[in-house]
């Protein structure tokens, strides 16, 4: 018998059972559904993560207090106080690998205007600061470094701030708002960016100059981080070599001595970011597949169901002239096409509801082209492994007895 | 017979053909050596009771078993040593197996049921296959029912699709196994008619039943009786189906 013949009688036989099939099929369809949706969904975050600390600059630099680890603890970055003005002051006469730089300090409260209140994070930083986020000034100007000298009461604010305290259609440049009782005129207006993938809305945020931050609401002499970019992204690793010569010389740290401070590159974000998604997505596509395996155990079952069904038919075909391996051919064939039209089905069904259904709910989505490559080749081989015993158990039959089986 | 065994083409011959189970630890001897020759368009019943051993004669007529011991010949072929796959291909070219319950394909169409046996033979294309089995559907009068489903057909019809499929491969030998033994006594009788048809064309026609009476339709006799021939007779006076046949009663209308 030649395979076209094989193919045509095994498409019969899962025609006549068009329930039997669908409902054995439906566990694949689920689980290739499942995994392809999973995989969409690692890969649409990871996409959108690197889409977003690009928008934040690739070429960022930052410099954070404390040391990653110290003694095997690790530090609680934000009490410590090693970054100070002069710090600062000997990156700025000293960088060649670094452009801008910016101090930064924040502190978080409630903003007021009039009878309109808010949350938010003032923060504190020098006017190179919207140059190394990438930060536009929409309406307005931004604070000038006189501004940060006199340690001025002047602000540049959020779209989210704008429409937060006065609502649409009003021009907030010069009015003058409260945070935590200082009063605070703003100059400028942000151009939005809309939220990030952690659902943060980065257009909630005030900047103000980080001398006035420090002196008049925070108190404080040090800096939460310093942030700086590289001339270009390339350069990144020669810039963090110079900081950290700059910082080491500064803080008299000597020999073997470990850093007070981490230097982390957007790059190395990106990075740490990127194998956290990828290890959250496999783990989420290793429990879509175990969902694959018990659908290959269905499959299994149903077509031992259907070889002890069809005894009297397998009888019939090997009293007229089919040899074992032909009925274990047509029952393998059989199981492959129910896993095949069952992963195509749910490849099917998983792109609809990553295209449509995910991006619905907020959550980035993208499904990798490969994903159905190898979700279309699990499905063959499912049906293969799991066709296998019910195939031999076929072929195995004696026809005298299958033929006269009731 | 033996006069006429030199100018007659042999299609089976049994040699002192043993088959014996072992069920446990008792020897069940099924066939205590059995011994004859068919001949080309030879219509042989071979009649016997339960127990007597002709199932397990049919099972090696039909080389779906193999002997214990002693030799079987189908169309020259000695098939004792033959191994499972080799037999497969060799009921596929010269057996038609008719069955007692018709043994048809379910949802299926009695030109595809006939078509069966020519799936299994690479030497026909899906025309030729076609062809073939609307040719033997016609031979058995169901040439205007070639696209009903099984499901859809009287028990003579499936009957008749199941004779056609065992004709379809040209086969040396026809193996009928108590097939009228589900039919009601007309159709029975339309069935022998069809076999007594098939046999003045020339084909060779073993049919195995319990029942004596058909022996009187067929051309030789073998009574089997605990695994063995109990009696080998030519029947002289065969016994015309369609007079039968037209002698019964007309079926009531009610």
């Amino acid at each position: 018998m030649n395979i076209l013949n094989l193919f045509k009688v095994s498409i019969n036989a899962v025609a006549n059972n068009k329930m039997r099939s669908f409902l054995s099929m439906l566990g694949i369809i689920i689980g290739v559904a499942a995994v392809i949706i999973m995989m969409a969904i690692g890969q649409g975050s990871k996409e959108s993560i690197r889409k977003e600390l690009s928008t934040m600059g690739t070429n960022l630099l930052t410099i954070r207090p404390g040391a990653d680890m110290r003694g095997g603890v690790r530090q609680d970055p934000s009490s410590m106080q090693t970054l100070k003005m002069a710090d600062y002051e000997r990156i700025m006469q000293e960088k060649k690998f670094v452009t801008n730089v910016s101090p930064e300090v924040t502190a978080s409260g409630q903003v007021i205007y009039g009878n309109n209140n808010t949350t938010t994070t003032v923060y504190g930083e020098s006017p190179e600061y919207l140059d190394i986020k990438l930060w536009t000034i929409e309406n307005g100007d931004c604070f000038t470094e006189e501004d940060v000298h006199k340690a001025a009461k002047v602000v540049v604010v959020g779209k989210t701030i704008v429409t937060e305290l006065f609502g649409d259609g009003v021009d907030p440049i010069g009015k003058t708002i409260r945070f935590k009782s200082i009063p605070m005129r703003i100059v400028g207006v942000l151009k939005a960016k809309g939220y990030n993938s952690w659902g943060m809305d980065q257009d909630n945020v005030i900047i103000a100059p980080y001398t006035t931050v420090m002196k008049r609401i925070a108190a404080q002499t040090y800096f939460s981080s310093i942030v700086c970019s590289a001339i270009t992204e390339e350069l990144s690793d020669a810039a963090i070599e110079e900081l950290t010569q700059i910082l080491r010389d500064n803080h008299k740290l000597k020999g073997e001595a470990d850093d007070d401070f981490t230097i982390r590159s957007q790059a190395e974000i990106m990075e740490t970011m990127s194998t956290t998604m990828d290890t959250v997505t496999l783990i989420l596509v290793v429990a879509a597949a175990f969902s694959l395996l018990v659908a290959g155990i269905g499959i299994m079952n149903i077509m031992l169901v259907s070889v002890t069904e069809r005894t009297k038919e397998i009888g019939l075909r090997m009293a007229v002239g089919a040899t074992g391996a032909v009925i274990s051919l047509q029952f393998l064939i059989e199981s492959v096409l129910i896993s095949v039209t069952g992963g195509l089905l749910g490849i099917l069904l998983g792109f609809t509801v990553s295209e449509w259904a995910v991006p619905a709910f907020g959550m980035p989505s993208s499904v990798p082209a490969w994903s159905i490559y190898v979700s279309f080749l699990v499905c063959v081989c499912i049906g293969v492994i799991f066709g296998y015993i019910p195939a031999q158990k076929a072929a195995n039959m004696d026809p005298i007895e299958a033929i006269r089986h009731e | 017979m033996a006069e006429k065994e030199d100018n007659r083409k042999c299609v089976i011959e049994l040699q002192n053909v043993k088959r014996y189970f072992q069920v446990g630890s008792e020897t069940v001897k099924a066939l205590r050596g059995v011994s004859f020759k068919i001949y080309e368009g030879e219509f042989v019943t071979i009649q016997g009771t339960s127990g007597s051993g002709k199932s397990t004669l049919l099972n090696q007529l039909g080389c779906l078993d193999t002997p214990t011991s002693g030799e079987y010949f189908l169309d020259g072929t000695p098939v004792r040593r033959m191994t499972k796959n080799q037999r497969a291909k060799l009921r596929n070219r010269k057996i038609g197996f008719v069955f007692q319950n018709y043994n048809l394909l379910a949802k299926t169409t009695a030109v595809e049921n006939v078509e069966l046996p020519l799936m299994y033979n690479n030497k026909y294309n899906s025309k030729q296959r076609r062809e073939a089995a609307i040719k033997a559907l016609e031979a058995v009068g169901l040439g205007d029912r070639l696209e009903h489903k099984s499901n859809q057909m009287s028990g003579g019809q499936m009957q008749r699709v199941a004779i056609a499929r065992a004709l379809v491969n040209n086969p040396a030998v026809l193996l009928a196994d108590e097939a009228t033994g589900n039919l009601d006594t007309r159709t029975s009788f339309e069935m022998l008619v069809l076999f007594q048809e098939l046999y003045k064309q020339g084909h060779t026609i073993i049919f195995v039943t319990h029942n004596p009476e058909i022996a009187e339709y067929s051309s030789r006799n073998i009574n089997l009786r605990d695994g063995k021939i109990r009696e080998d007779t030519i029947n002289l006076n065969i016994k015309s189906a369609a007079e039968a046949l037209a002698a019964l009663p007309k079926p009531q209308d009610d």
